[in-house]
C-alpha cells in the first residue's frame, strides 16, 4: 500500500497526484475517496488536474469524463475507461493500494 | 413503422446526434449518411498526431466498443445532394433518397482553398483524413513546407513538420497571427512559439500566387519575396457544407440559420456543428461555430429540439484547445476587442501562464497556455465573478 496523505490534506472536490509506477489520482466526493490511474486514456493529461463533477472527473484537456467509482469513459475523444485502485483509509491516513481494482468497479 | 430520422453528416457533430438520440430515448431508425468512406474519426489528431505518424487511424476513430446498441444504419461513401422539405427526404447522389420524420443536418464544413489556384501538386489543404494521408505521403520526402496562413492549423502543421526535420516557413497576411480568437497581445505571444522552434513566421504579407508547372516549387508573395517550396499547406479557413441545401427552403446565412435550440426554419429539420450558425442572444446575430466541443456537445439540445423535448436554450462557454511545439494552448469563454487581458499566473516567457480576459472588471475569457489545471477551474466557474485561486 502507498501512503497518499492524511485525509485533512484532501478536501472535498479535490485530487491529488500520487507516483506510483504508473501514476495514480485520487479524489475526494463529499468525504469519499476514489483512485484511478492518472493519465487519461486519450493523450497523457492528469486527471488529478481535471474537474470533479459528482462522481466522475473531467479530464483537463479534452473534456472525456471519467467515473471514479468504475473508471468508464462517458464519451469522445477517449474511448477506454482508466483502471481504478482500491482506497483505504487508517488513522487518519489515505493509502491506496495500486493494481487492485476498486470495489464495484467494472 | 417506426419513425425515421436522418442524420446527414458522419462526423463528430453527426455521431454526437446519433448518441443523443438514443439517450434521449429515442427508438425508430436512425440513418446516418456521410460523404466519406471512413466511419467516423477525430480531426484535431489530422494536424498532429496522425500527421506525424504517432496517432494510428485506429487510435483516431471515433466509434466506440458498444456504439452496435445505437442500431445505426450507416449510409457511408454517400453525398447528400438534395432536401426536399415537403416530404422530407434526403435526396442521394445515385438518385436515391431516405424519406425521413426528422432531419439532423451536420455536413461540417470544408477548407477554403487559394484563389486561383492551379491544381498543383505538393499543394494541400488539411481537414479530411485523405487530406492527411495524403500530406503525410507528402511530407516524408519533402524539406522545405511553406505554410499559408498561420491560424491554429496552419501552425500546428508547421509544429508537426518541424518534429519531421522540414525547413518550415509560415506566411500570414494579418500583422500579427491569432488576433481574431485571442487579440493581438496574446495572438504575438503564441506566435513566438513558431521562433522558438526554429520556423519562420512571415506576417502581413499576402500570397501572390504559386509557381511551379505540374508541381509546386515556389510561393510568390505580395511583397516580391519568392519562397522555395517542396510541399505547401494552405490553412486559412473553412466554408460551412449548405450549398446542397440551396433549393430546400431552409434559411441559409453563413451558414444553415438555426434558433438558439438549433432548430432550422423548417420543422422537423435542425441543424448542428460546423454547418450550423445558431442565434445568438449574447451577439445579437448568428454565430457559427467550429469547435470541436461545440461539435460534441451541442447535437443534444438540437436532437431534444427534435424530439420536442427541449428546454430552455444552452448557454455553453465556447472552448478549443490547440497543441503547438509542445504547448498546450486552451481558450475558453467570448472574447471581443476591447477586452483587457491580464496575466494572472505564470509569465508569456516562460510559455506557461493564465491569461484572463476582463470586461468591466469582469473575466468573460480565459487562455491558458502550459497550464491546464488551473485552466479548468478557470473554465468551469466563467459564469462566476470570482474564480478560483488554486
Ligand atoms: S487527454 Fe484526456 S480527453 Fe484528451
Amino acid at each position: 500500500m502507498i501512503p497518499v496523505c492524511p485525509t485533512t490534506a484532501l478536501p472535498p472536490g479535490e485530487a491529488i497526484r500520487v507516483d506510483a509506477d504508473e501514476p495514480i489520482a485520487v479524489f475526494n466526493v463529499d468525504g469519499d475517496f476514489y483512485a484511478i490511474d492518472d493519465t487519461c486514456t486519450h493523450q497523457d493529461a492528469s486527471l488529478a488536474d481535471g474537474w470533479v463533477d459528482g462522481c466522475a472527473v473531467e479530464c483537463p484537456l479534452h473534456a472525456s469524463c471519467f467515473d471514479l467509482r468504475t473508471g468508464k469513459v462517458s464519451g469522445p475523444p477517449a474511448k477506454t475507461p482508466v483502471g481504478t485502485h482500491r482506497v483505504v483509509v487508517q488513522d487518519g491516513t489515505i493509502y491506496v493500494q495500486p493494481g487492485t481494482a476498486a470495489d464495484g468497479a467494472a | 413503422m417506426s419513425p425515421t430520422i436522418a442524420v446527414v453528416g458522419a462526423s463528430l457533430a453527426g455521431l454526437s446526434a446519433a448518441r443523443a438520440l438514443r439517450d434521449q430515448s429515442y427508438d425508430g431508425r436512425i440513418v446516418v449518411i456521410g460523404d466519406e468512406v471512413h466511419a467516423p474519426y477525430d480531426r484535431p489528431p489530422l494536424s498532429k498526431g496522425f500527421l506525424a505518424g504517432t496517432a494510428s487511424l485506429e487510435d483516431i476513430t471515433l466509434g466506440a466498443p458498444d456504439d452496435a446498441e445505437l442500431r445505426l444504419e450507416w449510409r457511408l461513401g454517400t453525398t447528400a445532394v438534395g432536401l426536399d422539405h415537403r416530404s422530407r427526404s434526403v435526396l442521394l447522389h445515385d438518385g436515391s433518397e431516405v424519406r425521413a420524420d426528422g432531419v439532423v443536418l451536420a455536413t461540417g464544413a470544408r477548407a477554403r482553398r487559394l484563389p486561383g489556384g492551379k491544381g498543383l501538386d505538393g499543394v494541400h489543404v488539411l481537414r479530411s483524413l485523405d487530406d492527411a494521408i495524403a500530406l503525410r505521403v507528402d511530407l516524408a520526402t519533402a524539406e522545405r513546407l511553406v505554410v499559408i496562413g498561420a491560424g491554429f492549423i496552419g501552425a500546428e502543421v508547421a509544429s508537426t513538420a518541424r518534429t519531421l526535420g522540414l525547413q518550415v516557413t509560415v506566411v500570414e497576411t494579418q500583422p500579427v497571427p491569432l488576433a481574431g480568437p485571442l487579440g493581438p497581445e496574446m495572438g504575438g505571444v503564441c506566435a513566438e512559439l513558431h521562433a522558438d522552434h526554429g520556423t519562420r513566421l512571415l506576417t502581413g504579407t499576402g500570397v501572390a500566387g504559386l509557381v511551379g508547372t505540374g508541381r509546386v516549387e515556389a510561393v510568390d508573395l505580395t511583397d516580391g519575396t519568392r519562397l522555395p517550396a517542396d510541399v505547401v499547406v494552405v490553412g486559412i479557413g473553412a466554408t460551412p457544407n449548405t450549398e446542397w441545401l440551396a433549393d430546400s427552403g431552409v434559411a441559409l446565412g453563413n451558414g444553415v440559420l438555426t434558433d438558439a435550440r438549433g432548430a432550422t426554419t423548417i420543422p422537423g429539420v435542425v441543424a448542428v456543428g460546423d454547418c450550423a450558425a445558431a442565434w445568438s442572444a449574447s451577439h445579437g446575430r448568428h454565430v457559427r461555430i467550429e469547435h470541436w466541443t461545440h461539435a460534441l456537445e451541442q447535437p443534444a439540445a438540437a436532437v431534444a429540439t427534435l424530439l420536442g423535448t427541449g428546454g430552455p436554450a444552452p448557454t455553453p462557454v465556447p472552448y478549443f484547445w490547440s497543441d503547438q511545439y509542445g504547448a498546450r494552448i486552451q481558450f475558453a469563454g467570448s472574447r471581443r476587442d476591447g477586452d483587457v487581458a491580464r496575466v494572472v499566473e505564470g509569465s508569456c516567457a516562460d510559455r506557461s501562464f493564465l491569461v484572463a480576459y476582463e470586461r468591466d472588471g469582469h473575466p468573460v475569457a480565459v487562455l491558458g497556455m502550459n497550464q491546464p489545471r488551473l485552466f479548468t477551474r478557470w473554465r468551469r466557474q466563467l459564469r462566476s465573478a470570482v474564480p478560483a485561486t488554486s
